[in-house]
């Protein structure tokens, strides 16, 4: 019934679930007094687990429930170390509001276990239960502050959204089931192939536009700027990181595997959101004075640019999204990395304004914000442009060098509001003293700017192979 | 058969009805009571389905636990009403909108299963109950995914504690463990007072 | 499948009995018994002084607690009906691995269980 080495393959998520459960009875025998004891051992499962990701045999399990390929490798890896960030992150700084607890660290455990089951989703139950394992758990990191009004403001917007895109994305599944009659995406393909009737694509949308939903592309994106902003700095930079590559991945692998005779049809699809989350982010970004709400929009618009790689339907473009969201991923982290760092008074700065003169007073992090602003902005030779690069050749390489034009020209207003925090950085005068950066988020921060500008040039001499390997996995042209 | 369509479109009915009168009742609580009729009749649906486990699962869970918790947050809640229903009109526009599009969508599908001369597949029973069927593979075929419900569980329960369990402090708890662990040296102490004096603590 | 559905022949016969009795009862209510309020009488009655406040007030998010925790617990019950039923039934390989698969669904709720218990999700103060 069962491979041999089934064991093996699921060891990841074996490791990571068992070491929630241990860790979970652990922090209850020794209440929070075990915090910090608690988040280091999450954080050795979570390198682990990264580590049995890494050298895990390949091939589908549990009746192809659960499929282990180079994709599903390649993104765990990166899943379980980027989560391990945050549980850095966020361990040190709940702590200093005195809001620590050692939920925290198994919920990231949880979440993480969540982010790999959908990463290795080979069936519509798999995709559905991960998406929902992942985003309980986010729900409750977003509120995880729950005396913060805004917080839990932000939890309730995300939860009841979030809950609305699940039935969104449950009702296509059920078309989509009644459809073919399975929920494998392999199954689905095959009847696909066979006939591609219209309930299917009807299933097919309400599919997309639930995934489309977790990864925040727009016109599902109104949640975005909210939680950002309501949600702690810590885990608002989980929350835009590993969270949004695991729903990138899930979307390819099931566009990719269950559909991939009607790529026609769901090419319009994922353009059209592109297209539109592209232009959402450059122009509602232009006018936030909060930095983290203008982080939001600058995510809707990168999840364009992944969506517009994913949208080729090609191996190129599969391994462009791949490399796109790693580096954005790490940009992304060091920016609010930099925000959880400073603060005022004990107040967290995170309007536009709050950042005035930064430069003479925290010249470290000034420094850092302006590399990944301009790697965010896509200057080469900081990673951001790789990326950019990565998607644009795979745009142009598939001919849809309409989209590639629409991205550059969204480029040029989003350009204008990462110089606007540069400048306010640099030439304004000073807003009053900060506190001592936090060291562990400063550090997170400066090494995620060293990654930008020297190390990307050599990381992606190892990125660039690994991801093309990764992106041969669905058999694409 | 007649009796069976007759069924079938009484407790549709009843389920369509009772769903509207959940959006539009005045009062909240009878919103709830139409709920819960509204999972009633689906309930009913399901059993026509064949589909007993899952009618019985309505009741029991949705009706008997979720629906009772609804009535509980909307009784006790300290909620405005009056304030409640503002609003209402002006999201009437974008809200019928969107239930256009569901209805088109879903008459689309209508119509493509019945343009395929499609009829109703009730699962075979052959002698075997429902329960029976979904017993079968839920525990072995399915493994995987049960497991995987059960982390989702956890996580609801995790997340339940972690943002409603508030511990007042001062208030003194029985702790079983201290009390029968107390010995004569830890719980007694002799002394002798001088007359007319006392003990101070 | 007709046969199938007899058995539920005496629920839907006590259903009709149940809604026949209180819309009998309801009516007869409402045809004789006498109806005249006033103001006075259709006010809130509290014990001989006026009415302090309203009648809905904020409860303690205890309840709510409990009542979610139930909530899960009664999930995790209905998951073992199934298994109840079917694993008797079920070839011997199968049957091991269904128990099995069992016992490890309830020692992840069980671990949860703990958690509850020594958090002190349980008690009342």
């Amino acid at each position: 019934m069962m491979p041999s080495n089934l064991l093996q393959i699921a060891a990841p998520e074996l490791i990571l679930a068992i070491g929630a459960l241990a860790l979970l009875v652990l922090g209850a025998f020794r209440g929070n007094r075990s915090t910090l004891l608690v988040s280091i051992l999450a954080g050795l499962v979570l390198i682990g687990a990264a580590a049995a990701a890494a050298v895990a045999p390949l091939g589908p399990i549990f009746r192809g429930g659960f499929v282990s390929d180079e994709v599903s490798r390649f993104s765990k890896v990166a899943i379980y170390l980027m989560s391990s960030v945050a549980l850095l992150l966020g361990e040190r700084w709940l702590n200093r509001l005195r809001a620590g607890q050692f939920e925290y660290p198994v919920l990231i455990l949880l979440a993480a276990l969540g982010m790999g089951m959908m990463v290795s989703a080979g069936d519509l139950i798999s995709l559905y239960i991960g998406v929902e394992l992942q985003s309980l758990a986010l729900y409750v990191l977003t509120a995880f502050r729950r005396d913060d009004g805004k917080a839990s403001e932000a939890a309730l917007k995300y939860f009841v959204l979030g809950a609305l895109s699940s039935g969104i994305l449950l009702y296509g599944a059920s078309l989509i089931y009644g459809f073919a009659g399975s929920t494998r995406f392999v199954d689905i393909a095959h009847a696909v192939h066979t006939t591609a009737a219209p309930v299917v694509l009807i299933g097919l949308v309400f599919l997309a536009c639930g995934l489309a939903f977790k990864v925040s592309a727009a016109p599902f994106h109104m949640w975005t700027p909210d939680v950002y902003e309501g949600a702690p700095t810590p885990v608002v930079a989980f929350i835009a990181a590993a969270p949004k590559l695991a729903a990138m991945v899930l979307f390819a692998r099931a566009l990719l595997e269950g559909f991939p005779d009607a790529i026609d049809q769901w090419r319009q699809v994922i353009m059209t959101i592109a297209l539109i989350s592209m232009a959402v982010g450059a122009l509602a970004g232009l006018v936030q004075k909060n930095l983290k709400r203008l982080l939001a929009y600058s995510s809707i618009l990168n999840i364009g640019y992944a969506l517009m790689a994913l949208s080729t339907g090609t191996q190129l473009g599969l391994q462009a999204m791949l490399v796109f969201m790693v580096l954005y991923m790490i940009d992304s982290t060091g920016a609010f990395a930099t925000l959880a760092a400073l603060s005022r008074d004990g107040k967290p700065m995170e309007t536009v304004g709050d950042f005035a003169g930064l430069s003479q007073e925290r010249p470290t992090l000034a420094i850092v914000l302006t590399v990944l602003s301009l790697s965010l902005l896509g200057l080469p030779p900081l990673s951001g442009f790789w990326g950019k690069f990565y998607v644009f050749k795979a745009a142009l390489a598939a001919g849809q060098w309409q989209i590639a034009v629409f991205g550059l020209v969204a480029s040029v207003p989003a350009a204008f509001y990462y110089l606007r925090i540069i400048k306010t950085m640099w030439f304004d005068a000073p807003a009053g003293r900060t506190d001592t950066p936090a060291p562990d988020a400063q550090a997170v921060a400066v090494a995620a700017g060293l990654w930008s500008l020297p190390l990307v040039l050599v990381g992606l001499a190892f990125l660039d192979p690994l991801a093309a390997l990764a992106a041969r996995a669905f058999g694409l042209s | 058969m007649d009796l069976l369509a007759i069924a079938f479109y009484l407790l549709a009915l009843v389920a369509c009805v009772s769903a509207f009168m959940v959006v539009i009742a005045r009062n909240p609580v009878h919103s709830v009571l139409f709920l819960i009729l509204t999972f009633f009749s689906s309930a009913g649906l399901f059993v026509l389905l064949g589909a007993e486990f899952l009618a019985m699962l309505l009741v029991v869970v949705y009706v008997g636990a979720v629906a009772v918790l609804f009535l509980f947050v909307v009784m006790m809640l300290d909620v405005d009403f009056g304030s409640l229903r503002q609003g209402f009109v002006r999201y009437l526009p974008a809200g019928g909108v969107v239930a256009l599009v569901l209805v088109v969508e879903m008459s689309l599908v209508a119509a493509a299963i019945a343009g395929k001369n499609a009829t109703l597949r009730a699962p075979s029973t052959n002698g075997v109950s429902n329960v029976e069927q979904i017993g079968r593979v839920l525990y072995t075929d399915y493994f995987y995914f049960f497991q995987a419900a059960g982390m989702v569980l956890l996580v609801a329960m995790i997340g339940a504690i972690v943002l409603t369990l508030r511990h007042k402090p001062g208030v003194k708890r029985q702790d079983i463990a201290a009390q029968t662990a107390r010995t004569e040296a830890s719980g007694l102490r002799l002394t002798k007072p001088a007359t007319g004096q006392g003990i101070s603590e | 499948m007709a046969a199938f559905l007899l058995q539920y022949l005496p629920i839907v016969i006590m259903l009709a009995i149940a809604g026949v009795i209180a819309l009998a009862l309801m009516g007869a209510a409402w045809l004789f018994a006498p109806s005249r309020p006033d103001p006075e009488k259709i006010s809130a009655y509290e014990c001989g002084f006026n009415a302090f406040d309203d009648a809905r007030m904020k409860f303690d998010v205890r309840f709510y607690l409990v009542s979610i925790l139930f909530i899960i617990f009664d999930l995790e019950v209905a998951f073992l009906f199934p298994w109840a039923v079917s694993l008797m039934h079920l070839p011997h390989p199968a049957q091991v691995f269904a128990f099995w698969s069992m016992m490890g669904f309830l020692g992840v709720l069980t671990v949860g269980f703990i958690y509850e218990w020594k958090k002190g999700a349980l008690e009342w103060e």
